[in-house]
């Protein structure tokens, strides 16, 4: 099928609905009847919890997965849309979480690179004519000839969202657009996009966690929970309330562990000027100064790129530090595996697959990192017992509840949750540690995971131990910290406790003004 | 399996009841490696097709010539002998991600410091002669990818290449110093060191024509076995291979271990050059640089990095390389006709290498 240039797709949004829609995986359904409607110039909302299915459901949209059942009507006719190019067609476009720009290309070449029918040569003088009249009609203005990489990410959003405009797209989905951008950013482009909407130029399906962003740009909200239709209804007929109740089902299992008040106790992990860079060597963490005392939860706030990363991986032994100290009950630390097993620190770190665990290695393998040199483990200095291993591992799985096969299966094959539950086995398991690390601790993990790691960096807590917590999620930093901090380009710029936190003040160092 | 482990296990609950076989992800190592080689021999077939033989007679020939009788059989052990201890030089560093092609190099370096070690303590005692060349290899052979661990930890140097090029580096050094320092006058068509007295180099196995090579080849290779199976060194060293994020965090000293690694390597197959010398020639000459380096990581290959399939599987290969002369005789096939095979298992095995968990037969669970 021959795809039209873009100029004979329809200039209008087309009405899309989606009947009953069902989309197996193996015996897993993942979209189990799911119906939606979204009228031409709305802005729509696709609300979840992490798994609900939300992002199968638009990749049955845009024809990444095929549905098994069910009906996708565009305009009043129900369509097939086999790939990508069958949803450009019909005007159909979405950004996603992460960038697709390529960084070592400008905003101009870029967008003329993401056309399907990009000629096999170039007529620059043309295209950019074309780029400048495009350009004026746009929403925001983005320099054309700047190289993508050098873009701050709130602009990569936005030249992201350019692209789809530039396709004539008529129908946009988001995919969390916001989830890398400042409050303020994410107003702005949200707004504009907003205004397109209003304007009757564009339907909008947004995918979000972020409730502030519903009622601010929303007319309508459709809800999942765990692949099946949860509720659906205008914005102004709800509220928060109402949205959160269709998104937890009423499963919440109040069983939060409660923080115990206490004194805080002697300082544990000291950092002073502490300083390091990031992979392409420039300075990400710049003289970071702070304290964490025995029996304190302290959470650093701030919008991912800010130098968190780089800070966990300095104190995990993972990077470098380029200046500064780091010490541990006052004596220097550098991340040894000697001086973690003296301190007794331990680390939770963000995406545990890739930082914490060996995917090739079984989970009992896996559960034994902290311990296998050691007895009973290991055998006179230098044997490893295999019989001990799956004893050990045997123990913390059924505590942990890690939903494996058996402890030989390799932890690659467990699910996200899993192996964040073996990690923390690992880590918490024991009940030794007197220093916790750890950075985005429940990242796409679902609700019910969520409750149970709060829960054990807080009992951990009320145990005495000294807790560094990083994260995106502000809402955790507000329940779990005793003290929270904000990031901002390498920096704490800002220190409150949550009782006296307020959002605008946070949201406002985040961005770093 | 584990009933705890299970139960809550949607996936145990939703379909037919699944169990866990733990044999298929261990039949999934024998079966692939296995097809490998029947799809190289078909293509090897072909080739011989095109020739003009009959490759069925040509498959007995070389099984006549590897295997067939106590003679060939004995033969094939001979060659078997450095390769088990080559493959180690890459099979070691395999598991620690690092892919390491440095095994002739290393045999050249190993055989060039044994025979300089012998020809110092020659008037010794033969267990003393053989003692410091056995050390002296693994020193010269250690020290050789250990350079190539320098490398790459301290200067990022792609170790595949530098390990390479070190190869033709040590083949150098050996011409240079069997052509001056070490020369012996009296060897006039084939400039070679000085010779190890006769009798204080290793002896052959009993009657037969075996050396003592073969010993040092099996004891080696299990040892390097148990170390990566069963030591809280190997369990360091697969953490680093796995995930070297993971290593970190764990704490593990990443670049001493692996330059550990790297020496230890580096020393089988010095272990390789020095049996050349002390068994075979007698004598440091170009004749070190015989090839088995390079088959040696064929081996480590088709073996998957693992000890014990080693062992095996050089002793298959040494038959292969034992029956390369039977062809030319026999067939009239051109001398480079076994290298064509051995190119052909290296290529479908390395082909095979990216089948491993595409087939769900070979997953825990059966489908």
């Amino acid at each position: 099928m021959l795809i039209p240039p873009p100029a004979e797709r329809p200039l209008q949004p087309l009405p899309l609905e989606l009947v009953k829609l069902t989309k197996r995986f193996g015996a897993f359904v993942a979209n189990d009847q799911i119906s939606l409607k979204v009228p031409p110039g709305t802005f729509h909302a696709l609300l979840g919890e992490n798994g609900a299915g939300k992002s199968t459901l638009v990749k049955c949209i845009m024809g990444y997965h095929q549905a098994d059942e069910g009906d996708l009507v565009i305009d009043g006719h129900s369509r097939e849309i086999r790939s990508p190019y069958d949803a450009y067609q019909f005007g159909i476009g979405m950004v996603y979480q992460h960038f697709t720009l390529v960084p070592a290309m400008t905003v101009a070449e870029n967008l003329v690179l993401s056309r399907p029918n990009t000629p096999g040569i170039i007529r620059w003088k043309e295209e950019r004519e074309h780029l400048r009249e495009f350009m004026k009609t746009a929403p925001f203005q983005v320099d054309l000839d700047t190289p993508a990489g050098q873009l701050a990410a709130g602009q990569k959003q936005k030249v992201e969202i350019l692209k789809q405009l530039y396709l004539n797209s008529r129908f946009l989905i988001l995919d969390e657009p916001t989830s890398v951008l400042t409050p303020a950013e994410a107003d702005e482009v949200l707004g504009l996009i907003r205004d397109k909407v209003k304007a009757g130029h564009l339907s909008v399906l947004l995918i979000t966690h972020k409730f502030r962003e519903v009622f601010a740009f929303c007319d309508e909200i459709t809800v999942l929970r765990r692949g099946k239709f949860a509720g659906a209804g205008k914005v102004a007929d709800l509220r928060a309330d109402d949205m959160a109740a269709m998104m937890m089902g009423g499963q919440r299992e109040a069983r939060v562990v409660r923080k115990l008040p206490r004194e805080r106790g002697p300082a544990a992990l000291e950092l002073k000027g502490l300083c390091a860079n990031q992979d392409n060597g420039l300075p990400a963490v710049n003289q970071v100064n702070l304290t964490i005392h025995e029996g304190e939860v302290v959470g650093i706030a701030g919008v991912s790129g800010n130098g968190q990363r780089e800070l966990v991986e300095v104190l995990a032994g993972q990077r470098p530090a380029t200046g500064g100290t780091v010490q541990v009950h006052g004596q220097a630390y550098s991340a040894t595996r000697a001086e973690a097993f003296q301190h007794k620190v331990f680390l939770l770190p963000e995406e545990p697959l890739r930082n914490a665990c060996v995917p090739g290695m079984t989970v009992a393998e896996n559960i034994a990192f902290r311990s296998f040199d050691r007895p009973p483990i290991g055998r006179a200095g230098c044997f490893v017992s295999r019989p001990a291993i799956r004893k050990f591992a045997q123990e913390l799985i059924t505590r942990f509840s890690v939903k494996t096969r058996s402890t030989e299966t390799p932890i690659g094959d467990l699910s996200g949750g899993n192996v964040q539950r073996a990690v923390l086995a690992r880590e918490l398991g024991p009940g030794t540690a007197q220093v916790l690390i750890t950075a985005n601790p429940c990242f796409g993990l679902d609700f019910a995971a969520v409750e149970s790691i709060h829960s054990q960096i807080t009992e951990a807590r009320n145990r005495g131990v000294a807790v560094l917590l990083v994260s995106e999620d502000l809402d955790e930093l507000l329940a779990l910290a005793d003290r929270l901090l904000v990031i901002s380009h390498g920096e704490l710029v800002y220190e409150t406790t949550p009782a006296q936190a307020e959002i605008n003040t946070i949201g406002h160092h985040m961005a770093g003004h | 399996m584990s009933a705890v482990a299970t139960a809550h296990d949607p996936a145990a609950t939703r379909g037919a009841p699944r169990t866990a076989v733990r044999w298929r992800p261990a039949l999934e190592a024998v079966v692939l490696p296995v097809g490998a080689v029947l799809v190289a021999l078909i293509l090897f077939g072909a080739f011989c097709l095109t020739q003009g033989r009959n490759p069925l007679a040509v498959f007995a020939a070389i099984y006549q010539a590897a295997f067939g009788s106590g003679y060939s059989f004995q033969n094939t052990l001979v060659r078997a002998a450095p390769l088990m201890l080559t493959a180690l030089c890459t099979a070691l560093p395999a598991r620690l991600g690092l892919v390491i092609i440095g095994n002739e190099g290393a045999l050249v370096a190993g055989g060039v410091a044994a025979t300089a070690a012998g020809l110092l303590v020659s008037t010794t005692s033969p267990l003393v002669v053989i003692s410091c060349m056995l050390l002296a290899g693994m020193i010269g052979g250690g020290l050789w990818i250990t350079l190539v661990g320098f490398l790459f930890y301290f200067r990022s140097v792609n170790e595949t290449i530098s390990s390479l090029l070190l190869n033709y580096i040590a083949i150098a050094v050996l011409n240079h110093l069997v052509n001056g320092p070490m020369r012996d006058p009296s060897s006039l068509n084939k400039p070679s060191s000085f010779p190890i007295p006769e009798d204080k180099m290793l002896p052959l196995l009993g009657s037969t024509n075996v050396h003592f090579g073969l010993i040092f080849g099996i004891i080696v290779c299990l040892l390097a076995w148990g170390l990566m199976e069963h030591t809280t060194f190997g369990f360091k060293v697969r953490m680093i291979g796995g995930n070297i994020r993971a290593a970190r965090l764990a704490g593990l000293p990443v670049t001493r271990l692996g330059l550990i690694t790297c020496f230890l390597a580096g020393a089988a197959a010095g272990i390789a050059g020095m049996v050349e010398v002390a068994a075979v020639q007698g004598r440091a000459n170009e004749s070190l640089a015989a090839g088995y380096g390079y088959a040696g990581i064929l081996v480590a290959f088709v073996a998957r990095h693992r000890g014990l399939p080693i062992i095996l599987v050089a002793t298959l290969l040494g038959g292969i390389l034992a029956s390369g002369g039977i062809l030319q005789r026999q067939f009239q096939l051109p001398d480079a006709t076994i290298l064509v095979f051995q190119g052909l298992v290296f290529l479908v095995i390395l082909l095979s290498e990216s089948l491993y968990g595409k087939f769900k037969f070979f997953k825990e669970t059966g489908a």
